[in-house]
């Protein structure tokens, strides 16, 4: 198949998934279990999505975990996405020269 | 706060996204060359889908010559977890945003552009998403371009480096929120532990990183809202 069938046709699957429950859950969910649920889901999710990923991105293993810990303390103490965002980068460049 | 105003906090937080976005769309570029693609096709791939573990599946499924049945599969494994976000970003539209927004922000949810979505307050601007958008989408087009172009350009240290760029985004989404609900304090540690067991566990480990993810949330998610469910009209978002 043409390289074109796979990239527009991922595309338009992927759309489907991404758009339709916009879609459909246009009112807020009276349930309380799936408002409670959807509440949850994009914490869950991300911080999920963090750990173990971050520590197995990097070259070194211990610059990433370094990495989270110091992205914890600053957005803890009220960093804003983009200071937090720029200190993990700085952290593992850093480290990296040493491991 | 004005559209416009909306639109120019989404360009300044959506710079950090496209920095990271640079370098790992380079090395996606990287696997894209390997099938053969031209640089159009793999800023194509990226303009139309915008998921790293969505197009990494995509070139190997080109590179094997798979059938339409093997990508419609795989593109439910690969980007599955944008099913749970949209249903959660859902919730944070106001009922009388234009249709037209929700097209607009659902094609592009990322999983950078939800961080930056849940670490508002709601109900969500869709400008912020655009103003996001604008910035990264291109980065990550053009970066996915230049890495069919020019390889192995790029310092494989400052690769590493701009890596957790994107984890960085997503630390800051859910640490503030954490700091103010207790539930969310003592269930992120406890998210972390899970996620390190189901990547270290026989079968489970082996999944995609997409689909793990989509297991433990609706787990996860599910305890939580059993066993600590919101109080009749409580809305708590994570910024409150």
């Amino acid at each position: 198949m043409n390289a074109y069938v796979y990239i527009v046709g991922m595309c338009l699957i992927t759309a489907v998934i991404r758009i339709l429950p916009l879609l459909v859950l246009r009112r807020p969910i009276r349930n309380r279990f799936l408002r409670s649920f959807f509440h949850y889901v994009p914490y869950v999710t991300l911080s999920v999505m963090t750990f173990p990923a971050i520590v197995n991105a990097t070259a070194s293993p211990l610059a990433g975990a370094v990495a989270l810990v110091a992205g914890i303390v600053l957005a803890w103490i009220g960093a804003n996405m983009i200071t937090v965002s720029a200190a993990c980068c700085v952290v593992v460049f850093v480290l990296e020269f040493f491991v | 706060m004005t559209n416009r105003e909306a639109f120019r906090i989404g360009i300044r937080a959506g710079i950090p996204i496209a920095l990271g976005y640079f370098a790992v769309s380079f090395s996606l570029g990287i696997a894209a060359k390997a099938v053969g693609l031209t640089p159009f096709q793999g800023f194509l791939a990226s303009l139309l889908n915008s998921a790293s573990a969505g197009e990494y599946a995509m070139f190997s499924l080109i590179g094997a010559g798979a059938s339409l049945v093997e990508l419609f599969l795989v593109t439910l494994v690969a980007n599955g977890r944008y099913l749970l976000m949209s249903c959660a970003l859902g919730q944070r539209f106001s009922e009388d945003t234009p249709l037209i927004h929700r097209f607009g922000v659902g094609f592009y949810i990322t999983d950078e552009i939800f961080s930056l979505s849940i670490s508002l307050d709601a109900p969500l601007n869709p400008f912020v998403n655009y103003g996001a958008i604008a910035v990264a989408v291109p980065a990550w087009s053009i970066g996915t371009a230049l890495g069919i172009i020019a390889g192995n350009i790029l310092p494989a240290r400052l690769v590493s480096a701009l890596s957790v760029a994107l984890y960085g985004m997503f630390i800051a989404s859910f640490v503030p929120p954490a700091k103010k609900d207790r539930v969310l304090l003592f269930a992120i540690p406890v998210c972390f532990m899970l996620s390190y067991l189901a990547f270290r566990l026989p079968y489970v480990g082996e999944l995609s990183e997409g689909t793990r993810s989509v297991i433990l949330t609706v787990i996860i998610a599910s305890v939580l809202a059993m066993a600590f469910p919101l109080k009749d009209g409580e809305t708590k978002e994570g910024s409150e």
